[in-house]
């Protein structure tokens, strides 16, 4: 047995002095995540003055790519701008039942608002409504609680939007070619938001009288943006337009496309990542606009929430009060706008 | 069971027989079941060639076209390829490892961290290899010294290393540096006409299958698997071999990773989603026992080949991805059944229930 025990030691150390080695191999740091979320905050005009002191609460779904990430560094970052604001964040983990616990706790600190990215907006509108209950207001970001009660301002994207916004620049390209090829690759099918984007998409292009030839689905990750589009581009020796839902897994789809050697179609993008518009930018592949479903709207949130617990309104508007809803536009970025936007695009 | 001693004796490619005493042994006797099960799988992929053929014709039909297209099914089914042979050597050696398409997703992290990029495309894989091993070492001492259960054990690194995976990486995508081409080269390039990562495949099975079938350790594997009671009796340390079996699944991940990382160029933390299952289900289908003792490297590949190959097929006709899920477990449970009454040793089932 000494034998043994001697040669797991030396095992032992071995792996020990790998770790160690390797752990050297970890570091990832480019300093550019504070950058960016600084540049997508936004103070001034007299909104900005400092007003009461206020605390807000905030919680949103443990990152898992890059636009949750970029939701919480920005909420963060807008937060740190104000002097009258105490940013307190509640760790939402990773499903629905720990987001409620967290927010239970975060309820019982009473905070003077609640910004609120829900994990699933239909389960967690009944702790939304006991926070309203509590005389907390609770701003509901993008994903949307089943009853106005729960919720004291809405703000979201558009997803249906963003698919219209797709459908409608590809349908002028191609448009009195009724016989155009045009594929979808859609993110996670089974999530309403992805079925928004398709209805969007499939909506704005009948205008034109054109339709989606080839649909297929990836789950918002690189990997499986790869494989779909390999086959994808097996499927169809020739494509006239693409819109892939998700700069995310874009990434894969653009590497599958480099790989099968294609470049015959006009391609657009989804979300607004910062890879997306530096690809945009330099023109070299077939990537050549992206429609924006941008996580800055963390940001503000922030400010929205900022104003409701301070009772202002927003000061361009006649009401004293912030409104109910916000709808944020999708945007259509191309080469000729994209270095205005460049500062809001966010690392996948 | 009394011919058990029979049988044994007519199976020389699997040793570990001739004192086995467990149930599922007294089937092994039938020396040429390996090959018609092979054949069986060629039989599917020929299949899915002929419904190709009709609906497909493009495609199928077109001497370039039928090439170009399972090219990409043999790239597709390279990485899990890889990963499945591992998985075969665990599962033959009488375990299972769940960690490998979390382990995947961290030797892919750790590979493309700006660090380790910074070494090289040369660096990259041998980062991804040590990492793999590494986590490997960790799954087999757990089983073998800390006496854990393969299933939990490797369930537990599975959790483990996706969340160490999204630590290291911030929950990000890492992009593949433009200097470090010669990574994402590896899904691009070919060598005579054949894609790199089709060789890697390839040079991977032949080793899997020396080692597996040429080799003492090969020997050594099956005996583990078959009945470790008797191997340890034979002579054979145990532990030591199921340490190395598990470390031998974790290069294989690590060589999945880096062929992973090529194709997307990039790493991420959900790489590898669900890999375990597909390589399990590979190995299964491929003729591995999940008792272990038994099972064919040609085959876990010919099973990978056969799912890719069926998801090929959908997307080609530009079907819909729930049906392929069902036409995927049904081969799965077919395969399986096929398994347990295989025609050849029906009299014998009779003789043995009576």
């Amino acid at each position: 047995m000494s034998n043994l025990s001697r040669r797991g030691i030396l095992f032992g150390g071995t792996a020990v002095g790998a770790g160690v080695l390797l752990s050297a191999c970890t570091s990832n740091d480019t300093g550019e995540d504070d950058k960016q979320a600084e540049s997508q905050t936004k103070v001034g005009g007299n909104n900005a003055e400092p007003g009461k002191k206020v605390t807000i609460g905030f919680s949103a779904p443990a990152a898992d790519h890059g636009w949750i990430a970029a939701i919480t560094n920005n909420a963060k970052a807008q937060a740190g701008k104000y002097t009258d604001v105490t940013f307190n964040a509640v760790a939402a983990g990773k499903d629905v039942p720990e987001q409620r616990a967290a927010l239970e706790t975060l309820i019982q600190q009473k905070p003077d608002v609640i910004v609120l990215l829900p994990h699933d907006g239909a389960q967690m509108t009944a702790t939304g409504r006991k926070a309203m209950e509590a005389g907390i207001p609770v701003i509901n970001l993008d994903r949307e609680f089943s009853e106005p009660l729960a919720y004291r301002t809405l703000i979201k994207g558009d997803n249906y939007g963003m698919g219209v916004a797709a459908g409608t620049l590809i349908g002028q390209k191609l448009k009195g070619n009724p016989n155009a090829v045009i594929a979808e690759i859609a993110g996670i099918d089974e999530l309403p938001l992805t079925q928004d984007r398709s209805k969007g998409f499939k909506d704005a292009l009948a205008t034109f009288g054109l339709k989606v030839s080839n649909r297929v689905a990836a789950k918002f990750t690189v990997q499986s943006g790869q494989e779909v589009t390999t086959n994808l581009l097996q499927a169809a020796p020739k494509i006239d337009a693409l819109w892939n839902h998700d700069d995310d897994q874009g990434v894969g789809v653009l590497a599958a496309i480099k790989q099968a050697n294609r470049s015959e179609f006009y391609m657009v993008g989804g979300a607004g990542s910062l890879d997306a518009m530096e690809i945009i930018k330099r023109d070299d592949s077939p990537l050549k606009a992206t429609v924006t479903y941008s996580p800055t709207m963390a940001s503000s949130a922030i400010s929205l929430a900022r104003l409701v617990a301070q009772g202002k309104g927003l000061e361009d508007l006649v009401e004293l009060q912030v409104p109910k809803l916000v709808v944020l536009q999708s945007e259509t970025i191309t080469k000729e706008n994209v270095d205005k936007y460049m500062p809001l695009g966010f690392r996948s | 069971m009394t011919d058990l001693a029979k049988p044994a004796s007519e199976a020389p490619p699997e040793p570990h027989g001739t004192d086995a005493p467990r149930k599922g042994s007294f089937w092994t006797d039938d020396a040429t079941e390996p090959v018609r099960r092979n054949l069986g799988l060629v039989g599917v992929l020929l299949a899915i060639w002929v419904v190709g053929a009709i609906t497909v014709p493009r495609i199928f039909l077109s001497g370039e076209g039928l090439w170009n297209n399972e090219l990409i099914v043999l790239q597709q089914s390279a990485a899990i390829g890889v990963i499945a042979v591992g998985m075969t050597f665990v599962i033959i050696g009488g375990g299972i490892d769940l960690s490998v398409g979390a382990l995947v997703a961290l030797t892919s992290v750790w590979c493309t961290t700006q660090a380790t990029q910074a070494f090289g495309p040369a660096g990259m894989v041998f980062t991804a290899i040590l990492v793999g091993a590494i986590a490997g070492l960790v799954n087999g001492f757990l089983i073998a010294y800390g006496r854990v259960v393969a299933f939990i054990a490797t369930l537990a690194m599975l959790v483990a290393a996706r969340g160490l995976a999204q630590l290291i990486s911030g929950k990000r995508t890492q992009r593949v540096n433009i200097e470090n081409v010669g990574i994402t080269d590896i899904a691009e390039n070919r060598i005579l006409g054949i894609p790199i990562l089709v060789w890697m495949l390839l040079v991977v099975a032949a080793v899997g299958w020396v080692l597996l079938n040429r080799t003492t350790f090969g020997r050594r594997t099956f005996a583990v698997g078959g009945n470790p009671e008797a191997a340890r009796l034979a002579g054979i340390n145990l532990r030591r071999h199921t340490v190395a079996l598990y470390v031998l699944s974790g290069i294989c991940c690590g060589i999945g990773a880096v062929m992973v990382v090529a194709q997307a160029t990039a790493g991420a933390p959900d790489h590898g989603d669900l890999y375990e299952l597909d390589a399990i289900a590979a190995a299964i289908i491929g003729g591995t026992a999940l008792a272990g003792g038994r099972g064919s490297i040609v085959g876990a590949i010919l099973g990978v080949l056969v799912f890719k190959g069926i998801t090929n097929l959908f997307i080609v006709n530009n079907l819909e991805q729930e049906y392929q899920l069902i036409v995927k477990g049904a081969i799965i449970v077919g395969a399986v059944l096929l398994q347990q009454f295989r025609i050849g040793s029906l009299p014998q089932l009779r003789k043995s229930a009576t």
